[in-house]
């Protein structure tokens, strides 16, 4: 499949994905870690993708949402943003109520 | 010219600036000594009233794509109306520590 197409796919199929630098319980960066952490003490399911582990991905989604760095969170295939807009909405309580709207009832 | 004196002129020309910060990181992480490859930027302009986080970060990491090319690696960004930045009585967030990442890792 081409690598724009596994991005698409890995989009529409989970609502709450964060692209980050190791796992949430083993980050490999500090940028990683303080945004899975907040992204985590919203309380929602999310998905997650270690880019380190594909090297292909990594940079393809680097061109695809025209963002040079990670980690990147999308709501509903969109970009929300990288550490520092994450953090600003996360102490603003606007990350809690966006991740809400977004996860899939149970 | 250093990457971080670049910067410098590159954002200053482009927002000109009520306020602007540009510090070398890269000491605080695991790459080798005199790196240029994690900065922190504090930039206070009125040209980002009325814009989106996200616009304004695409914006000054727009500017920066070439630099981005030659090694940079890690921008963390405080973006900043003069308004925002008077509410947050001139204070940016702290960057966090290092977890190792770039050791083995140059790309970005």
């Amino acid at each position: 499949m081409d690598i724009n197409d596994t991005i698409k796919e890995q989009l529409s199929e989970n609502p709450i994905l964060i692209y980050i630098k190791g796992t949430p319980q083993a980050p490999q960066c500090g940028f990683s870690a303080k945004t899975v952490q907040a992204l985590m003490a919203c309380g929602e399911k999310f998905a997650f993708v270690n880019i380190l582990d594909n090297q292909e991905l990594r940079d393809a989604l680097k061109t695809y949402s025209n963002w040079p760095t990670y980690p990147q969170l999308y709501v509903n295939g969109e970009l929300v943003g990288g550490c520092d807009i994450i953090m600003e909405m996360y102490e603003s309580g606007e990350l809690k109520e966006l991740v809400a709207g977004a996860a899939p009832a149970e | 010219m250093s990457l971080q004196q670049i910067m410098q002129q590159k954002l200053t020309a482009a927002f000109t600036p009520e306020w602007l910060q540009v510090e070398n990181e890269s000491h605080q992480h695991s790459v080798p000594a005199n790196s240029e490859t994690h900065f922190k930027v504090v930039l206070v302009s009125e040209t980002f009233a009325g814009q989106s986080r996200i616009a304004r970060h695409q914006s000054v990491n727009g500017l920066l794509a070439e630099e981005f090319h030659q090694g940079l690696h890690a921008l963390t960004l405080h973006l900043y109306t003069p308004e925002q930045w008077r509410q947050r009585q001139q204070q940016s967030p702290d960057s966090p520590g290092c977890l190792g990442g770039s050791r083995a890792d140059a790309a970005g």
